[in-house]
């Protein structure tokens, strides 16, 4: 567990180059998947936004895209396999034209369906109907919202989101997202706005329902503390910054072998634009595939030979094993 | 040499390799006031800030500000505790003006 005093470390001198299965092994542990019961479907990199700590690098000049052809590869495997949740994220997954198709279907074949949802991307042409859309699918919505207050969220996602992010909150609301007595799930995403840990995630939720209520009038259901990933457009920022190796050791010091039964990898397969496989989106985002004896595509993938199968893991696995740990859900262990 | 260096915070415990058993004691002590109790944990990161301000230690004040930010508090939070801090300081320096007054009145007519 990480101290909040961390001036004193006891023996730290933390080396950052130490290999994530090593670690593991100190411990008698490894990682290893449970069963899936989630498919992550990335369709593609293309954003409205250019986030600063964004590991997939997206933005609105990525010309990666899942095509019709995959989306309907991935339906053949949440069809054939009885897949109970797809989440689907990109870039701004609204933006694939199949996304509509994708997360609708879905639905229509029992599975729960969660939308990585940038809030602003309802704003951009032709998208003007995504509340009613979600509403109508039951969809569960996961929107990004660094902070409840301009200057942080504007920060680290960009000159005038946050206040378009809260005009679209409050049309979230009004369709019944995130409000008291509804079946319409509304959950936030906390990123920390630099190279720092996210604080406890029942004492932040408690201020953005506070705050956002207070000021805007808007509720939600939970908020999720999610780390950065040293990876990507955030590791530029890291090295750029000079924060890089200052990062890692909080990471790697802040080690908690007690969130390795809740990680999001344990229990979900990742699948790109391409309807290549991997352990997590962090893997796909490092082009590290699932272990080579498995099926590398969404079109050979079954579920038994998922199930236990070997994590491919990278030092960046630290960022989701620090404190309370961090997953697409938040954090997974208790203070 | 500076005699600060950022790369010291993360060498506190050699400390310990003279007089241990006195390094131990204080670690223990030091571990115990952190467990969140009556005070929140962000409650008493904001204290440390505030102190390492009066103290004007760096290490203190770079530690104690990720401390603050991990532990969920924003830079208006965070300033407010630095001018708690500056204003007592200040405060106290002032109230020592008595002093002078005093010793002035002493000697005058």
């Amino acid at each position: 567990m990480s101290t909040i005093l961390p001036v004193i470390q006891p023996g730290a001198q933390a080396c950052t180059d130490i290999d994530f299965d090593e670690k593991l092994a100190a411990y008698g542990m490894e990682l290893r998947a449970s069963r899936v019961d989630t498919l992550q479907i990335n369709v593609g990199k293309l954003c409205n936004q250019v986030c600063k700590h964004c590991h997939v690098d997206a933005g609105p000049s990525r010309p990666e895209i899942m095509t019709r052809e995959t989306v309907e590869q991935v339906l053949d495997a949440i069809r054939n396999f009885r897949i109970s949740t797809v989440d689907i994220t990109g870039g701004a997954p609204e933006l694939n034209p199949s996304f509509r198709y994708l997360a609708s279907q879905s639905r229509s074949l029992g599975c729960q369906v969660i939308v990585r949802h940038n809030l602003t991307v309802m704003f951009q042409p032709g998208q003007d109907d995504l509340p009613q859309f979600f509403r109508n699918h039951t969809i569960e919505v996961v929107s990004s919202l660094p902070y409840f207050l301009e200057q942080q969220t504007d920060a680290q996602r960009g000159r005038g989101v946050f206040e378009k992010s809260i005009a679209a909150l409050r049309r979230l609301n009004a369709v019944g997202y995130g409000v008291e007595n509804s079946e319409l799930i509304l959950n936030l995403v906390y990123n920390p706005v630099g190279a720092f840990l996210p604080p406890p995630q029942q004492s932040i939720e408690a201020d953005f329902k506070r705050e956002l209520m207070n000021r805007y009038g808007i509720s939600f259901n939970r908020l999720f503390t999610i780390t950065n990933m040293p990876i990507r457009r955030f590791l530029d920022y890291l090295r750029r910054s000079g924060n890089e190796e200052r990062y890692m050791r909080k990471l790697i010091e802040a080690f908690n072998p007690g969130t390795l039964d809740g990680l999001m990898c344990r229990n979900l397969v990742s699948v790109d634009w391409t309807g290549k496989l991997y352990d997590c989106d962090f893997n796909q985002m490092l082009d590290l595939p699932v272990a080579p004896e498995l099926p590398q595509t969404i079109a050979e993938f079954s579920p038994e030979k998922f199930a236990g199968r070997r994590i491919t893991t990278g030092s960046h696995c630290f960022g989701c094993t620090a404190g309370v740990g961090s997953s697409c859900g938040g954090a997974v262990a208790t203070e | 040499m500076a005699y600060y260096e950022e790369d010291d915070l993360q060498r506190f415990a050699e400390i310990g390799k003279h007089r241990p058993d006195l390094f131990e004691k204080f670690m223990a002590w030091y571990q115990a006031c952190q467990e969140e109790g009556a005070l929140s944990r962000r409650e008493k990161a904001l204290i440390g800030l505030a102190v390492a301000h009066a103290l004007q230690c760096p290490y203190c004040i770079d530690a104690f500000s990720q401390s603050c930010l991990e532990a969920g508090s924003n830079m208006d939070q965070m300033t407010e505790a630095i001018h708690m801090s500056s204003a007592i300081r200040g405060g106290a320096a002032l109230i020592h003006g008595l002093q002078s007054h005093n010793s002035v009145n002493k000697v005058s007519m």
